[in-house]
């Protein structure tokens, strides 16, 4: 018992290291972590399907599978995992942590980076590396599907605007009869550099134990 | 040259109000016993009647005496505000509120010279009169998303730092007294802490009239201003709480007790008063459908009762006006009609205007006036622990708060906190409705405060601005949001609610969630008209862009430049995936024959547009029971053999008709509004003319039709008969679409969209009345 106690607690500290987080917050994720899968070991999709306030989100399957796309666990692999370990979950986790308070710019220029690279994985479903304006016109599809009077048509005229705007920011002058491929991860960036990722793409990981509290449920 | 004359018109008014006033004495009291002299004789006496010559003309000044002279000051307010902006050099480094105070000052001694008594500004006018407008104003354009994510901090600068402040200042003034002794050795404890908590309050209007010109970032400035109003409460319940028991000495616990219960209710039941105000005025706004006009005069007559319910129970009616203005400004945008909305606006923007004017320049008059008692030591020692007090208030509040922040504040963020912490006139007129009998020291106190406000407002107010630029300070962006960014905006809502939800706690993300679900799915239905209720808020962002975008277009005239707001030429087609050229149902023309084309279209445009601007750009409907719709139609007929081509050149995205009787389409009108013009749906069998604003050709299209087929220039291309450009019969248009549903998808998505922008007159089965847009 004291062996797996303190093997627990040593690759808790590695976790911690790894991904920032401090031992406290990595508990209390971890009652999370064995309360969502039923003391199973690894999360698999039904798991989260099963929280019942994250059904009525309209990006509810893009977030799903965000947890279980290898790029944002740090692999340079592409494809999908079945199910994760409390490892992954963790990871995944680690987009939203809030910077510490005093780093400097080039620390938090790269924390931008990471979370936008997460927005962009999100989009980009099929790993090519662009946001075509498929999966953009998807997205935007995704976003209005709450609201069942908006026809597709809606939701292709704005993501096509979208696509104009970021192609005439980015690119600038185009011939007629040359072809946009997609967004790119720094087209991306620059188009969302106003938002201020590194500040708003952030939640609370609170130190208390929040799964006794009868939350999220 | 022209600031003379200026300057001469201005001295005139102002040497016209002296003379005016002391002739007025004279005068007045002069005809008024002519007249009961008349009278009298008349009465007396029918027999012999004194025959006075008949009075061709007469002065009499009592008769419009005080309207006269409301209506002087105002226009000597704004014409100083006018000439303040005709001297750009001073207007960039002096504020505006100084040069005011000044010229109050300046009047104020003038007056004094003369031999009249300058007006005071009674705190009667100014909390009935002059102050609502500003609060309004500032409450109904409030930017609710920074202003809520930031609430906790602004919360506890404006309670805890009130306090904090209040209690400081007050306690230590209270110890310079007693250690002084003769002269302040009245100023018992809680006199001292009434004038602290008087003085301690944040003003709304100095913190507005001073940021308004540095254009800080919008945290800060929430941040600031956000306290400004919050900390009314506060205010109201020291006050009121340290007048009532100074009379009687004393103060213990049970007292503390009810003060804070008193500041509970006072805070909760202004915003409990002014969102329901505001809930009232957005119901009545889903029925005024039918009349337009007096749109605005609901918004603002709704939202000063709410101030006058709220201050007659001695609730905060700050905080009652921001709620009241919060809580109605989406349900009523959303049902009031375009022009009312900019009436709102704008008439919100004079009163706060001229109020904000005529609040410095009494400031600065009474200053002149007011009974003045001047202690070195007391006001030396006011202003000192002023501002000692905010700088340890916010520091210390500031640390605390960055414990739960996810945004830290800087040390650069809190001297600007600190700094902006600007004294005005609500302090004055709080110590000038202190009962003289009560407080014998409140003369000392008046010139204290007004010595306060002078120094925070010309020391503070002018070196804010070279302080924010040396600071470096972040300041406002300019730039307007994009569609991408509003995207992804509603896109991290939802991601972090999940996250939220996978995590298992209930965040700040999380309760937004949920009072944004409630809002849409209980609220709107009831205070939104008709079928606005169930627009998502990307699609009214969007429309909204578009609208901007167009209206931009048509303003600027056109001529051979397309406006800036889409300098690249990319085009659909570059983003379009590409189809192989068999799917072209176009023969093949020559490069040069399509420049051709393209040239003998452009310049036709051009020529067109020109025309275009003699026309008044109000009514660009055309009534279809016209002579020449017949003609009309033959004509488009030709025009569809141009689509094609003129797709080609529409560098602009059009959306997607919104649902018909959405009032987003019509508020993209261009036309005034004379009459309730419903919207039809498209399957109805009167023929609209949909114009497609967003395309560089639009505005002209009935010109486009008469230009082209007289110069008989059309080239033969091939009947895609798509919807072009200018007008088309609802039913064929249907047919046709569902014919080549897969050939047109791709190619030409935006040729089948168009926005709606001019309808037909109003058809004999105008059955839905309620539609909730009159264009």
């Amino acid at each position: 018992m004291g062996a797996s106690q303190s093997g627990r607690v040593h690759k808790f500290q590695e976790l911690a290291d790894k991904t920032g987080f401090s031992i406290e917050q990595i508990k209390n994720l971890h009652s999370r972590f064995t309360y969502l899968t039923q003391d199973e070991d690894t999360l698999r999709r039904e798991h989260l399907e099963n929280i019942s306030n994250l059904a009525i989100n309209p990006i509810r399957r893009q977030i799903i599978e965000a947890f279980f796309d290898k790029r944002n666990l740090g692999e340079n692999e592409k494809g999908c995992l079945q199910e994760i370990s409390f490892e992954e979950f963790v990871t995944v986790l680690s987009f939203f942590r809030p910077p510490k308070p005093r780093i400097p710019d080039e620390e938090m220029k790269n924390i931008r980076k990471e979370k936008l690279r997460f927005l962009f994985n999100m989009h980009d479903t099929d790993n090519d590396g662009v946001i075509t304006l498929d999966e953009y016109r998807r997205v935007v599809e995704e976003l209005l599907s709450s609201y069942e009077t908006i026809g597709a048509e809606t939701a292709k005229a704005i993501s096509d605007g979208a696509m104009l705007e970021v192609a005439s920011v980015t690119v600038g002058q185009m011939g007629p009869d040359e072809f946009y491929e997609g967004i790119t991860f720094e087209q991306f960036m620059q188009i969302l550099q106003n938002l201020e990722i590194e500040t708003k793409m952030n939640i609370h990981f609170w130190n208390l134990d929040t799964t006794t509290m009868k939350c999220g449920k | 040259m022209e600031l003379k004359m200026f300057i001469l018109v201005v001295v005139l008014l102002v040497g016209s109000l002296m003379p005016l006033r002391g002739a007025s004495s004279s005068l007045g009291t002069g005809t008024t016993h002519d007249n009961h002299g008349l009278q009298n004789h008349q009465n007396s006496s029918d027999t012999t009647p004194s025959k006075k010559p008949f009075p061709v003309l007469s002065f009499d000044y009592d008769h419009v005496r005080t309207p006269f002279e409301i209506s002087l000051w105002v226009l000597l307010a704004s014409l100083m505000k006018l000439g303040f902006h005709l001297i750009p050099s001073m207007s960039s480094i002096v504020p505006e509120s100084c040069l005011l105070i000044v010229v109050g000052l300046l009047i104020g001694g003038l007056m004094k010279l003369v031999g009249e008594n300058p007006p005071v500004l009674e705190s009667n006018i100014f909390f009935l009169y002059l102050l609502p407008p500003i609060i309004l104003d500032a409450g109904y354009f409030l930017p609710i998303r920074p202003f809520t994510e930031n609430l906790g901090t602004i919360l506890m600068f404006a309670v805890v730092g009130t306090l904090w402040n209040a209690f400081f200042v007050g306690g230590l003034l209270y110890g310079v007294c007693q250690l002084e002794g003769h002269r302040l050795g009245n100023v018992d404890l809680l006199s001292s802490l009434l004038f602290g908590s008087i003085i301690s309050a944040v003003d709304p209007v100095a913190v507005l009239a001073v940021f308004e010109e540095i254009h800080i970032n919008e945290l800060l400035h929430i941040l600031v201003f956000g306290e400004s109003l919050l900390n009314d409460a506060v205010t109201v319940v020291l006050y009121h709480l340290f007048e009532e028991y100074t009379s009687v000495g004393t103060i213990n616990v049970t007292d503390v007790f009810l003060g804070i219960v008193c500041f509970l209710v006072v805070s909760l039941g202004g915003i409990v008063v002014g969102a329901i105000y505001g809930i009232l005025a957005a119901f009545t706004s889903r029925f005024t459908s039918h009349l337009r006009v007096i749109e605005p005069l609901f918004v603002f007559v709704y939202s000063y009762m709410a101030y006058l319910s709220a201050e007659l129970f001695h609730l905060s009616g700050i905080m009652a006006l921001i709620a009241c203005g919060a809580v109605m400004r989406p349900y009523v945008e959303a049902n009031i009609s375009h022009k009312s909305h900019t009436t709102i606006k704008y008439f919100l923007k004079m009163w706060s205007s001229v109020s904000d004017t005529l609040i410095f320049i009494f400031l600065g008059v009474s200053t002149v006036a007011g009974p003045h008692e001047w202690n070195w030591i007391f006001v030396v020692s006011t202003v000192i622990f002023c501002l000692v007090a905010r700088v340890l208030g916010v520091v210390g509040l500031t640390f605390m708060i960055n414990k739960f922040r996810i945004v830290k504040l800087t040390s650069k963020d809190q001297f600007i906190i600190a700094y902006g912490g600007l004294r005005g006139a609500i302090a004055f007129s709080l110590v000038y409705l202190l009962n003289e009998v009560h407080f014998p020291m409140r003369n000392m106190f008046l010139t204290a405060i007004i010595t306060v406000i002078f120094f925070t407002v010309f020391v503070q107010g002018m070196t804010i601005r070279p302080l924010v630029d040396l600071l470096a300070v972040k300041k406002k962006q300019e730039t307007k949001r994009s569609i991408n960014e509003e995207i992804h905006t509603q896109f991290l809502d939802h991601l972090l609610t999940g996250i939220e939800d996978i995590c298992g706690h209930y965040g700040h993300h999380h309760w937004k969630d949920k009072l944004n679900r409630f809002n849409k799915k209980y609220v709107k239905k009831c205070l939104i008209a008709g079928e606005r209720s169930k627009e998502p808020q990307l699609i009214a962002f969007y429309h909204k862009m578009e609208m901007k975008q167009a209206i931009e277009l048509v303003e600027s005239g056109g001529g051979s430049k397309l406006p800036s707001a889409m300098p690249s030429t990319i085009s659909m087609q570059n983003i379009q995936p590409k189809k192989p050229p068999q799917d072209r149902a176009l023969p093949q023309l020559s490069k040069a024959r399509e420049e051709e084309i393209r040239k003998i279209l452009r310049t036709n445009l051009q020529r067109t547009r020109q025309r275009l601007r003699s026309y008044n750009r109000h009514t660009l409907v055309v009534d279809p029971y016209e002579d020449g719709w017949n003609e009309i139609l033959i004509k488009k007929k030709k025009m569809m053999e141009l689509e094609k081509k003129i797709s080609q050149m529409n560098n602009y995205l059009t959306v997607p008709a919104p649902p018909p009787d959405s009032p987003t389409i019509a508020r993209a009108r261009l036309a005034s509004d004379p009459q309730a013009w419903g919207m039809k749906s498209v399957t109805e069998s009167i023929p609209t003319i949909k114009v497609d604003l967003a395309s560089p050709q639009s505005p002209e299209s009935v010109n486009v039709v008469d230009e082209l087929s007289k110069k008989g220039s059309q080239p033969k291309v091939s009947d895609e008969e798509e919807d072009g450009l200018t007008m088309k019969v609802p039913s064929p248009v249907k047919q046709r679409k569902d014919k080549k549903p897969d050939e047109e998808d791709d190619k030409e998505p935006q040729q089948r969209f168009m926005r709606c922008l001019s309808d037909p007159g109003p058809a004999a089965e105008e059955e839905d009345e309620d539609e909730p847009f009159l264009p």
